[in-house]
């Protein structure tokens, strides 16, 4: 029975996988070449961190069905269901990155700001050896939460026909089959649990050596 | 002698509209020590700040080897000056090593003489560089700490060493040890230190200058061996606050061998 699920569905299953990993990875790689400058940004002007956090925190309250209703209209995104999938899920990662970002660079050692200023080292050295090596760790931490939640999120991009493991679950919900479901449901909270994990490795690996 | 630092009427109100230096002139030779003591929130860490501008004057200037800082290109300025702090500020995901050849490294120094350079000043400073280049600073004692923001500090070879309480989160035994080494190489490679410190031994023992600030005003500058006689009130009370302790513990044993008189 379960094997004759798996190799009727089995081929199905890998393809909504992929194209789950890709909707996810894609909002990523986008989200990060948007939080991290802009979080960088915010540690240089300050008083924009406020307003600008604030922006961010209110898209990730957004409820997710609603977003991918409101990005459906829209004149070049609503033709392609993929492309609304991806700028939904980048905005709801922006905040994790974001904040991770700003706080990490701020929450380096005074001192050692200091001295980098002090020793003649151009905003551009301080950036790249000392402010992101130091904040790394904390903004792949932002980068874990993000990744983690859009994993989930991506499920309901379904919803607007975008494809993704969610795809499973909203046919089972329909024709009342658990199966199917699960079938969605298990290898999207794999998916979580790898991305998870990895970027776990990756976040301890950044720490700097301290006692 | 021509001063490598002159600080012309220079006064730093903080936005808050606080005075924290009020009209400060004073000439620094070339070569020499001066050290600058004072209260907490006298002025003594503003005035050090802004000989490489990381605190920039409300009025007055700076001339750093006859020319205005305001002039000058920042980056190229703090380059020429080293920066020693208390907290030390020593980058924690570097090595020993590649932390005292920063400076080179950015300059663009090639691999081999920055991690020579920075083995030699290792050496000067008193750290075995065969055993602490590769360490990262969190395995350090505090003292270590130290001795490696000094080496980088002299990694570009400064003319001008500005060092903010230096030893003052020391243990008495290290801090002397640390101002032996420091004596001695100052005395080997004849900068010109701005040291800020309250601790009126280390600015006898250390400075040909001695200045002293008391609420964003200099009271005196006067050579090191002319202080403890300096008439001025302020100055007394400076050097009488400091050593209470050694003068109650002799009136005290003056007192007890007053009162079992008469047994020797």
């Amino acid at each position: 029975m379960t094997a004759g699920f798996l190799s009727q569905y089995g081929g199905e299953i890998a393809e909504l996988t992929i194209e789950h990993l890709w909707l996810t990875g894609a909002a990523m790689l986008f989200a990060a070449a948007i939080a991290i400058p802009a979080g960088i940004w915010l540690t240089r002007s300050p008083r924009w961190a406020k307003p600008v956090i604030a922006i961010a925190n209110i898209l990730q309250t957004i409820p997710s069905l609603a977003m991918f209703g409101f990005l459906l209209p829209l004149p070049w995104l609503g033709e392609r269901a993929a492309r609304i999938a991806i700028v939904a899920l980048t905005a709801y990662a922006l905040l994790p990155i974001l904040r991770n970002t700003y706080a990490g660079i701020r929450g380096i050692d005074p001192a050692v700001v200091e001295v980098a200023q002090a020793l003649g080292l151009t905003g551009r050295q301080r950036l790249f050896k000392v402010e992101l090596p130091l904040a790394a760790s904390f903004i792949l931490a932002g980068l874990r939460t993000a990744t983690v939640t859009c994993v989930g999120i991506a499920t309901i991009a379904a919803a607007v026909g975008a494809g993704g493991l969610g795809e499973l679950i909203f046919r089972g919900v329909a024709s009342v089959d658990n199966r199917l479901v699960l079938a969605g449901a298990i290898p999207a909270a794999l998916l979580a649990l790898a991305a998870d994990g990895g970027l776990g490795l990756l976040e301890r690996w950044f720490q700097p050596p301290t006692k | 002698m021509s001063a490598a630092i002159e600080f012309r009427e220079l006064s730093f109100v903080t936005p808050q509209g606080r005075v924290l230096l009020d009209k400060i002139s004073l000439a620094l030779e070339d070569g020499t020590t001066t050290a600058i003591l004072g209260r907490s929130g006298s002025g003594k860490t503003t005035l050090l700040r802004t000989v490489n501008r990381m605190v920039e004057p409300s009025g007055g200037e700076v001339l750093v080897h006859g020319e205005s800082t305001r002039a000058a290109n920042l980056i190229a300025l703090r380059r020429g000056i080293g920066y020693v702090i208390q907290e030390t500020g020593l980058f924690p995901h570097f090595t020993v090593e590649r932390n005292v050849g920063l400076v080179p490294e950015i300059e663009g120094a090639p691999r081999a003489g920055r991690v020579q350079r920075s083995h030699d000043l290792l050496a000067t400073v008193g750290l075995d560089p065969a055993s602490f280049a590769r360490r990262y600073p969190h395995q350090l004692s505090g003292g270590q700490r130290q001795r490696v923001g000094l080496a980088r500090a002299l990694a570009a070879e400064p003319g001008i060493l500005l060092m903010d309480e230096p030893f003052g989160a020391l243990d008495p035994l290290t801090r002397a040890e640390m101002q032996d080494m420091l004596r001695r190489l100052l005395a080997r490679l004849k900068k010109t230190v701005l040291l800020v410190t309250h601790d009126l031994d280390e600015a006898l023992y250390l400075a040909d200058r001695i200045v002293l600030l008391s609420e964003g005003r200099l009271v005196t500058d006067l050579a090191a061996s002319e202080f403890l006689h300096a008439p001025q009130s302020e100055v007394q009370s400076y050097i009488r606050a400091f050593h209470r302790g050694e003068r109650s513990a002799e009136e005290g044993i003056a007192a007890s061998s007053a009162s079992t008189g008469g047994e020797n």
